[in-house]
């Protein structure tokens, strides 16, 4: 087994004295250091103008060598912080974990290995596009395919297929939960969303509320913010999602379904438990809430879980507003609608409906019978469109249809009166709604389907959701989009049709909406009946003469401070649509905000 | 006449890393041996449960300094026997290729290590230069000399660099030429065969007492006792290799093998640039989502693998979070290291202490974790 000693043997190695040493030289190693390789792991480099200072290369680090650090001359952007990763290098273990995580791809390792100082202080420092020593071009280790550790493919949202327009059963199917628990793993807890979210939802909790499967925690964190989760959870506009991280290199978070993923799984005893769970004991003080849409039922809430006395007056006969009269049932079907206002019942929240305030009682008595008054009427009327034929009785418009159909579908209402052939003028979301509704409504009447839609703004620029665009063709809707409506033609007293001209442009070079049309390029959309979705305006006949020379009002919209307060009226609050403009969530964040203003006056008036 | 208490380490150069052990002596005979862990205990395994999956890929590699290799393996495999997955093809033979380049490296450092307790200081040279060039490779294919982090759990982090499986084959054969003259200098030397031979003995029941295995067990008891052979993992099992034994355990005998060993893992090396799938992915996703929110599910694994100084293993509690609810590890040289010195470093001489260390393959790092 073993050598057999030699004396001689061992002399052979004398014959390195002849060769070079293979060692470095002391001078060389400061001089002329060795070159790392291509992927060497050194000192890291950070492109500033890439990073969005999401923090997860800090939450991955494993030895807490980063911290985050604000940068003031940073602009805060939607999607963007003001913060850039400092590094301890004497924390740093080199891992590169940071550089594979990294959401934006800014960070990456030099080759660049040694740093001598009798500093201190120059071993924390944050990495810029220069990296330690100015040693941008020795770019070592970078992310890859391979080494990625996010997971930038969200998890493929079932839809119902095509014959969904038979019927008004909701589209989307909602995430399982094995879907929800895969989709929930990829966020990185940024909350970066959370900016960005009108409302400040505290949307990186409740996705790991989901992530631990403790979905009434889940619940608690989404009514800190939004008593709404199951309307938003299915129609919100969700800007949360263009600022996700995530949604740089890869595909944003499904925030918003699994928001829905919350509402439409948690035991109904735990959803309860955690609703009113922030309800406090009662304090003096009532507040009138005029209007039961977004932003009211949002503020009649969190008045509610502040202890006040809240009656909320509705002009129809079920509170919502635009959540129970305005998205279409297969967007936003009954049982969810009834289960927010539910809840907010049940917090004791006071609804008188089918009373119209400025009709069945003034905006003056609310004022006497009130400590405060939030007014939250929403745009309840649509814009008129003027153009030749458009008083003919069959132009009708978005708003009531939307309505009737939800009154029709509960059954308090009969069927709106459709045509075999129509038309919509409008390219928004609730152009989409009109006309999808219009033919679902025409297949149960006649079998088949025809509606046609036309709007100034071609695909490209079309305001509405892809998706929208999308699924309406896919059940049928022929869009002309591009195509202005220039009168509606009318013969022997019947709509025969629309005309409609090719758009040049919309706006003119003042950006002011003045349309421009090649009246070559002309036709005329067949069509018995017109709806018209081309905007919505509010209706200010409860508010006097008196109170409006009080208050500002700019372009439609009432001007108020921080929380709602409206100037020189300091008992009236507003928000939703008339302060912020149509969208369900900005209302929901209003009436959140104006409930906190409206504490802090009732406290202050208490004193 | 009076003992005498004298320490070996934790500072010395006769010592692997940070450990100690306190001699009681008689003129130069160890009469009672203490070893004193702890110098280097870290808490690695309570560290670990604070630490994501991914994460711990920063920390594990620093169990063993010189074969950090290891860590990374059984814990990868862990995991992936936890979670269920098959890694893809290429990723095992890259593996394998690591886990022999570290194999190389770590036995031509023992190998040239004996130069130290010895005198024979030129053959420690010519080791940690050879070594050197080893770890460039490493460098080149995992960005780090030393802590790799390469082998993770689902395959292996980066595909490999253009062009290295030449450079590695051109190491070999520089290897080849190079290691048989360790053995002109080393193995033949007459002084080392003083020192080496018929000395420092590790009897077979000692090794089925305390459990040693590796070189170890190989060289007292004639057993081809290899997990690369008896439980093969990677490709371990589409390359041919011998495992060299004996059934006498002195030093030389000891050393002896590691340098067939050296010749063996230059024969895997070879099958593996040889048959190594030129194509391919080199890493799947053990769970969803980003690194931050991998989870594993809940179970627990004994994962082990050959490393240069025996069975190496993690036993693995997950309860199904994002982090380990428990790791222990099995440090190789455990038995050895600790017991072994305990009972039978008694009645060697104080110098030869030190080769007790070198040629039972003890790291110190690895027993206090
Ligand atoms: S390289 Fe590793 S240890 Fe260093 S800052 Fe990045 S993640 Fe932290
Ligand atoms: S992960 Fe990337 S983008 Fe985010 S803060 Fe760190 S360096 Fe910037
Ligand atoms: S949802 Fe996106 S932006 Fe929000 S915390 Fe998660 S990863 Fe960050």
């Amino acid at each position: 087994m073993n050598e057999r000693k030699s004396f001689f043997a061992p002399v052979k190695a004398w014959k390195y004295l002849l060769k070079k040493p293979v060692t470095i030289k002391k001078e060389d190693v400061f001089d002329n250091p060795r070159e790392a390789s291509d992927q060497y792991r050194g000192f890291h480099q950070n492109d500033w103008d890439k990073c969005i200072g999401c923090g997860t290369c800090a939450s991955i680090c494993p030895t807490n060598a980063i911290s985050m650090v604000e940068i003031a001359s940073l602009k805060i952007e939607d999607g963007k912080k003001n913060e850039r990763p400092a590094l301890d290098y004497g924390r740093c273990s080199f891992c590169a974990l940071c550089v594979d995580i990294c959401v934006s791809d800014s960070l990456k390792m030099t080759k660049e290995y040694v740093h001598l100082s009798k500093d201190i202080d120059s071993f924390y420092f944050i990495p810029d596009i220069n990296g330690i020593h100015n040693t941008q071009e020795k770019q070592g280790y970078v992310r890859d395919e391979t080494s990625e550790l996010l997971d930038l493919e969200r998890v493929k949202m079932a839809h119902e297929d095509v014959s969904r327009k038979n019927s008004f059963i909701e589209i989307v199917k909602g995430y399982s939960m094995e879907m929800a628990l895969a989709e929930s793993a990829r966020c990185v807890e940024c909350g970066i969303c959370t900016a960005t979210c009108p409302a400040h939802m505290n949307i990186p909790e409740y996705i790991r509320s989901i992530y631990e499967n403790d979905l009434k925690g889940a619940v608690t964190h989404l009514y800190k913010t939004n008593p709404l989760s199951n309307v938003c959870g299915r129609i919100c506009t969700h800007l949360c999602e263009g600022a996700c991280s995530l949604a740089v290199r890869g595909e944003a978070i499904s925030i918003r379904w699994l928001k829905r993923y919350i509402v439409d799984n948690t035991p109904i005893e735990d959803y309860e438990e955690a609703v009113l769970s922030f309800v406090t004991e009662p304090v003096n003080g009532k507040v009138g809430i005029v209007g039961s849409g977004p932003s009211g039922l949002s503020a009649a809430y969190y008045l509610r879980t502040l202890g006040y006395e809240v009656d909320v007056y509705e002009k129809r006969a079920i509170p919502g507003g635009v959540i129970s009269y305005g998205g279409p049932e297969y967007r936003l079907p009954e049982a969810s609608v009834q289960k927010d206002i539910g809840m907010i019942k049940k917090t004791g929240v006071n609804f008188i409906t089918n009373t119209k305030v400025g009709t069945d009682i003034t905006l003056e008595q609310l004022k006497e019978k009130y400590d405060a008054v939030f007014l939250g009427i929403g745009f309840s009327l649509s814009r008129p469109l003027n153009i030749p034929g458009s008083d003919h009785k069959n132009v009708e418009y978005a708003i009531p249809l939307l309505a009737e159909t939800r009154d029709y579908l509960r059954g308090s209402s009969k069927m709106p009166d459709v045509h075999e052939k129509v038309v919509v003028i409008g390219g928004g979301n609730v152009a989409f709604d009109v006309a999808r509704t219009l033919l679902r409504l025409q297949i149960e009447k006649y079998g088949k389907v025809n509606v046609a839609m036309a709007s100034l703004e071609n695909r490209d620029i079309l305001p509405a959701d892809l998706e929208e665009l999308e699924e309406g063709e896919e059940e049928g809707i022929i869009g002309s989009f591009g195509y202005g409506p220039e009168e509606i033609v009318v013969e022997n007293n019947k709509i025969v049709g629309l005309k409609v001209n090719k758009v040049i442009s919309i706006f003119d070079e003042d950006k002011r909406f003045n349309p421009k049309y090649d009246k070559t390029d002309s036709y005329v959309i067949e069509a018995t009946q017109v709806y018209i979705s081309t905007g919505q305006m509010p209706e200010y006949d409860m508010i006097t003469d008196d109170m409006k020379e009080k208050m500002e009002i700019v372009r439609g919209k009432i001007i108020t401070g921080e929380y709602g307060q409206v100037e020189n009226l300091p008992w009236l609050f507003a928000g939703g649509d008339i302060v912020r403009g149509p969208d369900i969530i900005n209302g929901v964040a209003n009436g959140h905000d104006s409930a906190y203003g409206i504490d802090l006056y009732l406290q202050s008036k208490n004193k | 006449m009076k003992e005498v208490k004298l320490f070996l380490g934790p500072q010395h150069p006769g010592m692997h890393g940070n450990y100690s052990v306190q001699m009681y002596v008689d003129g130069d005979i160890v009469k009672k041996a203490r070893p004193t862990p702890g110098f280097l205990h870290r808490g690695f395994e309570k560290l670990m449960e604070r630490r994501l999956w991914m994460g711990n890929l920063a920390l594990i590699p620093r169990i063993c300094v010189v074969e950090p290799d290891i860590n990374e393996m059984v814990y990868a495999q862990g995991i992936e026997m936890l979670a269920k997955v098959e890694i893809p093809e290429k990723a095992h033979w890259i593996r394998m290729m690591i886990l022999e380049m570290a194999r190389l490296a770590i036995h031509i450092m023992g190998l040239g290590g004996i130069g130290g307790p010895t005198g024979l200081y030129t053959l420690t040279y010519w080791a940690i230069a050879q070594r050197d060039l080893i770890l460039d490779l490493f460098e080149e294919i995992t960005g780090a000399r030393v802590y790799h982090m390469y082998i993770v759990p689902g395959g292996v982090r980066k595909q490999l660099p253009d062009g290295i499986l030449e450079k590695l084959s051109e190491l070999l054969d520089e290897l080849e030429v190079k290691i048989p003259e360790y053995r002109e200098l080393g193995l033949k030397h007459p002084i080392i065969h003083k020192r080496l031979k018929d000395n420092i003995m590790l009897p077979e029941d000692v090794v089925w007492e305390v459990g040693i295995t590796g070189i170890g067990m190989r060289s007292a008891t004639n057993k081809e006792y290899d997990l690369r052979k008896v439980q093969p993992y990677a490709r371990y099992d589409q390359v041919e290799f011998d495992v060299p034994v004996a059934n006498y355990s002195d030093a030389l005998t000891r050393v002896n093998i590691k340098y067939k060993e050296i010749f063996q893992s230059i024969r895997i090396l070879r099958q593996v640039i040889e048959k190594m799938p030129k194509e391919g992915e080199v890493r799947t996703k053990i769970s969803t989502g980003s690194a931050l929110r991998w989870k594993v599910p809940a179970g627990m694994v004994y994962s082990a693998i050959e490393s240069s100084r025996g069975e190496y293993g993690y036993f693995i509690v997950s309860d199904g979070k994002e982090m380990p609810y428990r790791i222990a590890v099995r440090g190789a040289s455990y038995p050895q290291g600790l017991l072994g010195i305990e009972k039978y470093l008694v009645d060697c001489r104080i110098d030869d202490a030190s080769l007790w260390m070198d040629t039972m393959g003890v790291c110190s790092p690895e027993i206090d974790r």
